[in-house]
């Protein structure tokens, strides 16, 4: 069984994103940036998927600017056989990158997508459930277990209420929480490997997408600051305040 | 121009979201219907239909529809499209779930997550952990919209709207149910609660949550969690607050044991009023806390609650 895993470059999750004097975008200069973590864990998964026998082959692809290569390269060092980047300088919104990750789909035809419920930057939770609709799969979303038998993937899934198993026919679209797997770090020896590992360069324009814009950004602004606060003494103090002052008990 | 706001329920319980989700389509500033879909719905189409502002519901009531998977939804939501220029669903893991796919079956772009309503194509929505707010502008013809229902109010009520049976029923067979852990719990929802009271990895463990049981009993609060605290398996995920959890903004949040993550901070600090109790001075939830207690956790947490 062969494994796609698309993953993301993003800022780095310990990092908080400033907006631009501009108010045109969030400032990314000189930010470290990284794997998005969701993607870390669908890497994980694979890897697993692998060790375990079940997978046979575990592809990695990004969409992004030369840069995101270095993800790839991570996603090789942790144990990925062969990676995939389909290059554009573009911003591209999900429905694009759903689209274009279905025609990755075409080509090597997975039986099982594993992709990060949420990307960290855009906060959007949606190119998953997009890459499952338009390649006709069922979807597994926010797994926290992924249980592959038969032809079929049972995907335990966190939602509001607790937690909900649902069964779907391989091929089929998974993505993953928190709660999924711990992800590995790659070791030196692993890191030197996957400098040799086999990376496609595809670029973006050449897959027959149309990628015009579907959403415009007016303008992205700071988020309105909270009033300074102050510290108590005491559990007395507290609850006078919180009676006297805030009102709110 | 008319929207669709597609219902969210959890066994026969409509959920507030359902609620403060019409609030936000209303906004647009079209005539909104409601599709709910499910099994045995009678009761919670009246509620609907009682909903201040709603035109008309239309009701899917079938067994395929009884566990919401996204297939069905999307195809059954996909069917309805036609008529609607705005469709729009709560960003609960339901709505989450099944919108994506009816953006991309329709071939236009989802909007997720809005805070606000500009116009009927301009939307607010938080973006990297909340850290920025982007003003976002649809493009397309169709717009697929879900809404962080912590930002919009509860509708009032009404005489109840016109109730249509909807026959058709999509089975797509990519999926079926196997069965569902539902999390019990006396409490008010942690996204309806006027008060909740979160823990974190300075609990130490599940039994220690048992602290914030009394002070919580006594307040009518919800109980909420950091991500190290379920991680680490003190509760269940269901609990977790923040970027990748629920989102809530009660009139009072009170963080016990937490650092205060950039994540963590996502899902909480739009709260009215926000209490942290923290041993170290230092960390970060004091920023933004109205009212901070540097302490240990096991000494003022029992006398929080005698005080109460
Ligand atoms: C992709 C991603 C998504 C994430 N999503 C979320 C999310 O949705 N929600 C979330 O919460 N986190 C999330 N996180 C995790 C987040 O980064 C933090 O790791 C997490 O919030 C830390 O939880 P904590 O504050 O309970 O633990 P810690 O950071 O370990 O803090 C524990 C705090 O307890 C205090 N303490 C310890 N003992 C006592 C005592 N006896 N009395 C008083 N105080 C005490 C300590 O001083 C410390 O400040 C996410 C991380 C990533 C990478």
């Amino acid at each position: 069984m062969k494994v796609l895993v698309p993953i993301k470059r993003v800022i780095d999750y310990n990092v908080k994103a400033r907006v631009k004097a501009d108010n045109s975008d969030v400032d990314l200069t000189n930010v470290k940036m990284a794997m998005n973590p969701f993607c870390e864990i669908a890497i994980e998964e694979a890897i697993r998927l692998k060790e375990a026998g079940i997978a046979t082959e575990v592809v990695a692809v990004t969409i992004g600017a030369k840069a995101s290569q270095e993800q790839l390269r991570t996603a090789l060092a942790l144990g990925a056989d062969k990676a995939i980047h389909i290059e554009t300088d573009e911003k591209l919104e999900s429905l694009h990158v759903a689209k274009l990750l279905a025609k990755i789909v075409e080509q090597e035809a997975p039986e099982l997508v594993i992709l990060g419920k949420q990307s960290i930057d855009s906060d959007n939770n949606q190119t998953g459930q997009m890459l499952a609709a338009l390649t006709g799969r069922g979807q597994g979303t926010f797994a926290s277990n992924v249980d592959v038998a038969n032809g079929t993937v049972n995907v335990t899934r966190e939602v509001d209420g607790g937690l909900q198993t649902v069964a779907l026919k391989l091929p089929a679209v998974v993505t993953t929480d928190l709660r999924l797997n711990e992800p590995r770090y790659a070791s030196l020896p692993n890191i030197m490997k996957a400098k040799r590992k086999p990376l496609d360069v595809i670029a973006a324009d050449s897959l027959g997408v149309d990628l015009t814009p579907r959403i415009s950004v007016v303008e992205v602004h700071e988020p309105a600051k909270r009033s300074g606060g102050i510290i108590v003494d005491d559990v007395a103090q507290l609850v006078d305040l919180l009676k006297t002052q805030a009102k709110v008990i | 121009m008319k929207t669709l706001v597609i219902a969210d329920h959890d066994n026969g319980v409509l959920k507030p979201e359902t609620s403060k989700t019409i609030n936000a389509a209303l906004k647009l500033g079209f005539a909104v219907d409601v599709l709910i879909a499910g099994e045995n719905l009678a009761p919670m189409s009246e509620e609907v239909a009682s909903i201040a502002g709603v035109n008309g519901v239309l009701v899917a009531d079938n067994s395929e529809y009884a566990h919401q998977l996204a297939e069905n939804i999307a195809d059954l939501v996909l069917s309805l499209a036609p008529e609607y220029s705005h469709l729009v669903a709560s960003a609960t893991t339901t709505g989450k779930n099944f919108m994506p796919r009816v953006a991309a079956l329709l071939d236009v772009a989802q909007i997720s997550e809005i805070i606000d309503v500009v116009d009927g194509d301009t939307f607010k929505r938080p973006i990297y952990a909340g850290n920025a707010i982007a003003t976002v502008k649809s493009l397309d013809s169709k717009k697929v919209i879900t809404v962080r229902a912590s930002s919009f109010d509860l509708q009032g009520e009404q005489t109840a709207a016109d109730i249509t049976a909807i026959d058709a029923v999509f089975s797509s067979q990519l999926s079926s149910f196997v069965s569902v852990e539902q999390t019990e719990s006396e409490r008010p929802e942690l996204t309806a609660a006027q008060v909740v009271i979160s823990g974190g990895r300075g609990m130490q463990n599940g039994e220690n949550f048992s602290l914030l049981h009394g002070i919580a009993d006594k307040l009518g609060a919800a109980i909420g969690a950091s991500r190290a605290a379920v991680d680490a398996g003190f509760v269940p995920n269901d609990m977790q607050v923040g970027q990748t959890g629920k989102i809530v903004a009660p009139n009072l949040y009170i963080a016990v044991g937490i650092s205060g993550a950039i994540q963590h901070l996502a899902g909480m600090k739009d709260s009215k009023v926000i209490v942290a109790i923290n041993k170290d001075p230092d960390a970060p939830i004091f920023q933004v806390a109205d009212y901070g207690l540097v302490a240990d956790l096991f000494d003022v947490l029992p006398e929080l609650e005698s005080a109460l």
